[in-house]
């Protein structure tokens, strides 16, 4: 058919579904809900995969980041004194085994508070050495990071964030100020530029205090003691964290396993935990396929019963337009004019109902988001791809009733009442 | 004169489970250019079925029909409707105007089909409307017409394509005298314009209208009426 005989069925096929208000809405209804969805469903898969990958990256794909835990058996117990973690000992033996390590990190961490301007600030103190810097996704604004110098003398500097100085120093920007951290005067040497806040668990926080790992164990120690509901803990510790990062993102997982391999021995209560961001990198993109799968079964379900209600009311539509078959059949319409006219009109009903699905669709995220600050995100495929299949649906479903017009013998179709 | 529809030995059987209705019997018989028939008969004497049979709608279970000189039975579906829409006028008892389509647009249906422009087949629709005295309904639909104006409506569909053969399956048949005889004297019209009309009645009075008149009974020719003499079978 050519062009303009496209567009006037169209025209028909809206005329006819307006004649029907009631049963079209109706009919249409099924692959409005399916259409609709089945965008909802990507963007909130999207939004949520979107998230997670975002996390993990800022974490780095070539780090693997060794942790303290409180050992379990330790965690029950009314012990007062604890000594776990982490060592110097692994560090060395992490050191000298694996080749494939760019930088190997250790850090400790101490929750701690700063006093400015007469108020309690809380802070994070990591001690970590100068390569520190190369982890991190922050970069220098003034100043200069911290250098093996200052690690060999013991200095009292820090490096801070740029939210830190906002609060804590005099000029937001100017170096060299003293700050008071923990009961200790530090030189503040460099600001960077804050780290996102984010959850507890992200290993940068906008709080934290870069200072020399040799000042801190100098200064502070390598325990911490507590008060809690009048008994007293204390704490030993000396690493809490130790970050590698491999050259490569092949080498990550292999690396993963030595490292393990090598501490274990001196962990015998499993008191650290290996995460490897890459891992779980790949592990959220296999929930997120598996996630697709559900998901594109069931949005498949709803369009195939949308697209069974729709080639139902064709079927019935078809029935009821015998009469006027038959006389543009006698008039001189070919079965191929037939099977044009009932396919357009499947198709017109099956996209209008696909458009206002897809409306529904991009509507629904945002209220979504709106009121469970849940991430969602619409992409132009997704779109593309409902279109596509309310499309699709229309023919697949609009075939067989248009066959079964066209298929009609032109005199009995005229003699039916 | 030319032979326009020539239908040789035709018969027609409808079997109905163990029944057998003969609705043609060896038929026979030539529709030559420009002659306006009658066809006559009782109540199931087999005249819609022939004319049916003339205009492609129907095919014979033996014997041929030959339109313009070629075996419809040699043609396909395709070829068939495409003799249909450039040769062959249909118009109906019950008018068979399709209800959702305004006047206009069913004028052009035909023209819909062989692929007329919009602009083209409109022009042609207020023409024909015109013709018919219609010019100033076009944009209603069937259902807001009375039954004479439908009437003319269809037989404006009917000549949309300027066909050569129209085939009227008593077009009188659901109107009043008086609009039966506004309807006949388009038709007479038309034929004078050298439109050969193949006409089934049951009126005597409207047969009239008509040059040539063939009398059925039981699905067979009982009588022929031609303007210079008539023939006893
Ligand atoms: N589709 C059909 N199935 C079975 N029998 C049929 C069919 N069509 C017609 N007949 C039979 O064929 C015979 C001729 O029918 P036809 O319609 O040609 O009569 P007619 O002369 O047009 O009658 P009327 O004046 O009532 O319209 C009738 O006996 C009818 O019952
Ligand atoms: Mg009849």
């Amino acid at each position: 058919m050519r062009h303009q005989a496209i567009v006037k069925t169209i025209q028909l096929g809206l005329r006819s579904l307006w004649l029907h208000k009631l049963r079209s809405c109706l009919t249409m209804l099924g692959l409005i809900f399916g259409v609709g969805s089945v965008v909802t469903m990507l963007a909130v898969g999207e939004g949520a995969s979107q998230q997670a990958i975002d996390k993990i990256r800022k974490l780095g794909a070539t780090n693997i980041i060794i942790s303290t835990e409180v050992p379990k058996a330790k965690q029950k117990g009314r012990i007062r004194m604890k000594i776990f973690g982490l060592t110097n000992k692994d560090f060395e033996s992490i050191a000298q085994t694996c080749d494939r390590v760019r930088h190997l990190i250790p850090a400790r961490i101490i929750n701690t508070q700063s006093m400015s301007k007469n108020r309690l600030k809380d802070i994070r103190l990591i001690g970590t050495k100068a390569n520190y810097f190369q982890l991190i996704d922050q970069p220098l604004l003034t100043g200069r990071t911290l250098l093996d110098f200052d690690l060999e003398q013991r200095a009292q500097v820090c490096v801070i964030s740029e939210k830190i100085a906002r609060e804590l120093l005099n000029n937001s920007h100017t170096i060299g100020q003293e700050i008071l951290l923990k009961d200790q005067y530090f030189k503040v040497v460099g600001i960077i530029q804050s780290a996102e806040q984010t959850d507890q668990n992200s290993f940068t926080q906008p709080t934290d205090v870069i200072i020399p790992i040799s000042t801190m164990k100098t200064l502070f120690g390598d325990s911490a003691i507590e008060n809690k509901g009048g008994s007293t803990t204390w704490e030993k510790v000396e690493l809490h964290k130790i970050y590698a990062q491999t050259y490569s993102t092949e080498d990550v997982e292999q690396t993963a396993k030595a490292i393990e391999t090598i501490i274990e021995d001196n962990h015998p209560d499993k008191d650290f935990n290996i995460s490897v961001p890459l891992a779980l990198l790949k592990q959220t993109m296999e929930t997120r396929r598996m996630f697709n799968i559900v998901l594109g079964a069931i949005a498949g379900i709803s369009l195939l019963v949308g697209g069974i209600g729709i080639m139902n009311i064709m079927l019935a539509n078809v029935t009821e337009r015998v009469r006027e078959i038959g006389i543009r059949r006698a008039i001189g319409a070919k079965k191929i004019h037939i099977v044009g006219q009932f396919l357009i009109e499947t198709v017109v009903l099956s996209v209008l109902g696909g458009l206002i699905g897809i409306l529904c669709g991009i509507s629904l995220p945002a209220i979504i988001t709106y009121f469970t600050e849940m991430p969602t995100l619409i992409t132009s495929g997704s779109i593309i791809l409902a279109f596509g299949i309310s499309a699709s649906i229309g023919i697949l479903f609009g075939l067989y009733p248009a066959y079964r017009a066209a298929s009609l013998d032109p005199i009995k179709a005229l003699r039916n009442e | 004169m030319k032979p326009v529809i020539q239908i040789q030995d035709v018969c027609k059987t409808y079997f109905m489970g163990e029944n057998k209705v003969d609705a043609l019997k060896n038929v026979s018989m030539d529709f030559c250019e420009g002659e306006f028939w009658a066809l006559l008969g009782p109540s199931g004497s087999g005249k819609s079925t022939l004319l049916n049979m003339m205009g492609c709608l129907d095919s014979p279970t033996s014997g041929t029909c030959l339109i313009d000189g070629i075996d419809v039975s040699t043609m396909n579906d395709n070829q068939l409707s495409d003799l249909r829409l450039s040769r062959l006028g249909f118009i109906f008892q019950s008018f068979n105007l399709i209800q959702q389509l305004t006047v206009a647009e069913n004028i052009t249906l035909p023209l819909f089909y062989q692929g007329w422009t919009e602009k083209e087949s409109q022009e042609r629709a207020i023409e024909l409307a015109s013709l018919v005295e219609l010019e100033h309904r076009t944009d209603h639909l069937p259902k807001e017409l009375s039954g004479g104006q439908q009437q003319r409506v269809a037989i404006a569909r009917a000549l949309a394509n300027n066909p050569s053969i129209i085939l009227a399956d008593e077009p009188t048949g659901a109107l009043d005298t008086k609009t039966g005889d506004q309807i006949m004297a388009l038709l007479t019209d038309l034929n004078k314009q050298g439109i050969t009309i193949i006409m089934v009645t049951h009126e005597p009075e409207v047969a009239d209208f008509a040059s040539h008149k063939l009398h059925m009974r039981d699905g067979i020719i009982e009588k022929i009426e031609r303007p210079e003499c008539a023939i006893k079978l």
